[in-house]
């Protein structure tokens, strides 16, 4: 194999496994930016993977084409609705967050395998999609040599779309005054209310927007690489995007890059074959190799990176 | 001077059973200086807190403007140009002060915020009324005077006519408190009303033109701040006679209980303590004066055991103590009245006696091999408690429910009652009122009197000049220079304190 097709294999499935954790990561951004800790990630990305398989095998024999991309914002829909639950019990109940993001994480996988049965037959997991996200080549840039066979011939077009959400995610937190208001209250609620902020207001808009990415992030993962939906379709892919977004210092370029480091990490299972140091190694520890780095990621940088001030606190408010 | 901008009629607010302001009238006009003068607990902050619509009073009324209003939140007094300036900034100190100071109150332009235009208003205003701050800098990175000319130019950035300050001067250097007093004047000048909460009188006397001195809940008086003496209006406040001074015996001086020798102490890798030499005496305080954050908190954490020591030597009674385990050095006679009594002094949810006890539990009488007396930890709270006139329902009550001068209180029992050689105090006073500072102030002075060493840092440099034998200056992790309390004003040791050395000062 050439150089040039080594890097297109590398880049393109660096990029297919990445795309679900860059919109998680983003996902969890916007909740801690807010102030909530989101350890349920990895339940609102199985909500999402099962909404959207379900709608995809429903549909696809009348939208054709456009259903697996209908189907990532069906599964947006449901991992929103299904972070209301995660809102309400933080916000509203002032919960503790890190339970509260667990028993989503419990809910989720219950739920939707014994709602696959129910809806299956029996079968602990959905048939197979006949037609995924598959993969995209730029017309024009793909012209470009070199380059153009790398970044832009049989790549994830969702990959790059979550990329661009990355950048809208950043001028929204950081440019408009929504989001100014979105991190006001995660870093000083009490500030916030005196200058008339609606914490409560602003929080939920956090967890939502994080719930609707984190389901957006299960359903691509279930239209681009699992193709169908059962209990070991999201195998701590939350986790992971959550590591992302500590080692991204919970800004959303931070947190894309390293969801596409993530990514790579992800991809050497397939790819590790193919790249000529590493072709001799056993592929279990490819297997191995996203949670060890992972877990190594979360030690050295846990520590460090400085988390909006108020993460992880409930605000009451004084009467 | 005439046209009043607001009026507080017959206010009573309740809490349970509790009357925290009891039928309070007070009246602000335009342009003018009222100062709010109280002990902690008086009610101050509960009044104000309902002119900046953060309580609802149970009967009365409030009219701004000559018209009666309700405020059901903070944003509703923002809207009738109350602004208040918090004792705890309400900064972020992630956010720039341009950030901080338009939250809640962007302007726009096509969805984003326009931080050009807001950048102009605020210049404009700050060269209108003299603030000087840095609009791009990190509220993190600034000094606590320039965030309280943030926090002044947030309320003056809502178009506020009336600001309100609680106990603005309590974390400020003096030269920052004459800078404040300053704005205080222009913004008076422009016909802004400032209401300022304080139990500092010295700032009365220069800032304010009216007084009003709440006790218990009530008003005791309206006085014109120019006619009364600062002795009169402390008694007004406390009910009664208030000693600024304290009474030094005749003591043998001459034996050295702590001695610090080039000692050095980093913190995150920097020098915070550079090469310092002290020396504190038998019937001896030695006070340490300073601003915040210029290595005070490292050196007595070094002291006492709580922080690892780079190099240096600490003698305690002649014997070497340097980077010794915190009990041995408790063991060797030092008691140590901590800087932050909620974090390091106390265990809140835990009773006073279990509290008083948290130095000796693991010995008799406390201790009967591994199980707790409490028979006798009771008996030592009931009888410190009496001793050291701790205001409290019981023994048994949490420390976390008394108040700050009651929790200082049971810190200063506990340490003392060690009759240890060597006593550490940092702010022992701090967030304290008048009444109880007086009885830490004469307390510590006793055990001078009885011949123990004093190692008084604080901030308050009225403290410092008021109980120290000797007083050293620190600045950026050294000793700068050595005073004599008796013949040095607050002023030539608030000079000293910014960095110059006594020749400059002179």
């Amino acid at each position: 194999m050439s150089l040039e097709t080594i890097l297109m294999t590398v880049f393109s499935s660096t990029l297919i496994y990445a795309a679900p954790l860059i919109f998680t990561a983003l996902g969890g951004t916007f909740s801690e930016r807010s102030g909530i800790v989101n350890v349920g990630l990895e339940g609102m990305m199985i909500v999402g993977a099962f909404s959207s398989t379900v709608f995809t095998l429903s549909f696809s024999n009348a939208l054709g084409t456009a259903t697996p991309w209908l189907s990532i914002l069906v599964g947006g829909f449901f991992g929103f609705l299904f972070s209301i639950l995660h809102a309400v019990a933080t916000v509203n109940f002032r919960a503790d967050h890190i339970i509260s993001g667990t028993v989503l994480n419990l809910l989720a996988p219950g739920l939707c395998v014994f709602l696959t049965r129910i809806i299956y037959n029996g079968k602990g997991q959905t048939p197979i999609i006949e037609q995924g996200l598959g993969t995209y080549t730029f017309p024009g840039l793909s012209k470009i040599p070199v380059l153009g066979k790398i970044l832009f011939t049989r790549t994830s077009l969702v990959a790059y779309f979550a990329i661009l959400i990355a950048i809208v995610s950043w001028y929204f937190l950081y440019r408009t005054n929504v989001g100014l208001r979105l991190r006001s209250v995660g870093e000083n609620p009490v500030a916030a209310d005196t200058l008339g902020i609606n914490v409560y207001k602003y929080r939920y808009l956090g967890v939502l927007i994080s719930g609707f990415l984190g389901g957006m992030g299960g359903a691509v993962m279930a239209q681009s690489i699992t193709m169908n939906f059962s209990s070991n379709t999201i195998s701590g892919q939350g986790f992971m995007a959550l590591a992302a977004m500590i080692f991204g210092k919970w800004h959303p370029i931070g947190a894309m890059g390293a969801a596409l480091f993530f990514g790579l990490a992800q991809s050497l299972p397939i790819t590790g074959a193919y790249i000529p140091l590493l072709s001799h190694v056993n592929s279990v520890w490819f297997q191995v190799a996203p949670y060890v780095i992972t877990i190594i990621v979360l030690v050295i940088f846990l520590g460090k990176a400085v988390a909006p001030a108020a993460d992880g606190t409930n605000y009451i408010k004084n009467k | 001077m005439s046209t009043s901008v607001v009026e507080m009629r017959h206010i009573t607010k309740k809490f349970g059973n509790f009357k925290a302001n009891d039928d309070i009238s007070l009246t602000l006009h335009k342009g003018e200086i009222l100062a709010l003068l109280g002990e902690n607990g008086a009610g101050k902050s509960t009044l104000m807190g309902m002119l900046s619509g953060l309580l609802k009073p149970t009967e009365g009324q409030i009219l701004v403007e000559g018209k009666e209003v309700e405020m059901e939140s903070p944003r509703d007094a923002k809207k009738l140009g109350i602004g208040m300036v918090h004792q705890h900034f309400m900064l972020i100190p992630a956010f720039t002060v341009l950030e901080n100071i338009i939250l809640g109150e962007e302007p726009l332009k096509g969805g984003r915020i326009d931080y050009k235009k807001a950048s102009q208003e605020i210049e404009r205003l700050a060269e209108k009324y003299q603030l000087d701050i840095d609009l791009k800098a990190k509220v993190a990175d600034i000094t606590v005077g320039m965030q309280q000319r943030v926090e002044i130019m947030k309320a003056l950035y809502r178009k506020a006519n009336i600001f309100i300050f609680d106990e603005p001067t309590a974390a400020l250097t003096p030269q920052e408190i004459d800078q404040l007093m300053k704005i205080f004047r222009a913004l008076a000048d422009e016909g802004k009303s400032i209401i300022f909460i304080t139990h500092k009188l010295k700032e009365i006397k220069e800032a304010a033109d009216r007084c009003i001195v709440i006790r218990a809940g009530r008003v005791i008086d309206d006085v014109m701040v120019a006619d009364v003496a600062e002795e009169k209006m402390a008694e007004m406040m406390v009910g009664r006679k208030i000693r600024t001074t304290v009474d030094k015996a005749e003591v043998d001086q001459s034996k050295a209980v702590l001695e610090v020798k080039g000692l050095n102490v980093e913190k995150h890798g920097l020098q915070a303590v550079k090469n310092l030499d002290l020396t504190v005496h038998t019937g001896e305080i030695v006070g340490v004066a300073g601003v915040d954050g210029n290595g005070q908190s490292e050196l007595i954490d070094a002291l006492t055991g709580m922080r690892k020591i780079k190099s240096g030597s600490v003698k305690i009674n002649g014997k070497e103590y340097a980077n010794h385990p915190v009990r041995e050095i408790t063991e060797a006679g030092v008691g140590y009245i901590p800087e932050d009594r909620q974090v390091v002094g106390l265990v809140l949810p835990m009773t006073i006696s279990e509290n008083l006890a948290l130095k000796n539990y693991y010995r008799k009488p406390f201790n009967n091999h591994g199980i707790l007396e409490y028979a006798d930890i009771n008996q030592n709270g009931k009888d410190l408690i009496e001793k050291f006139d701790i205001r409290s329902q019981s023994e048994k009550e949490a420390v976390g429910s008394l108040s700050g001068g009651n929790q200082q209180k049971v810190i200063v029992a506990r340490e003392i009652a060690s009759k240890p050689d060597l006593l550490i105090a940092a702010n022992p006073t701090r967030g304290v009122d008048v009444g109880a500072i007086e009885y830490i102030h004469e307390k510590i002075n006793d055990e001078r009197n009885d011949g123990r060493a004093v190692l008084l840092v604080s901030f308050e440099l009225d403290e410092i000049l008021k109980l120290s034998d000797r007083v050293v200056v620190m600045h950026a992790g050294e000793i700068v220079g050595e005073i004599d309390p008796k013949n040095t004003s607050a002023e030539e040791l608030g000079l000293m304190m910014a960095g110059k050395k006594i020749a400059d000062a002179e």
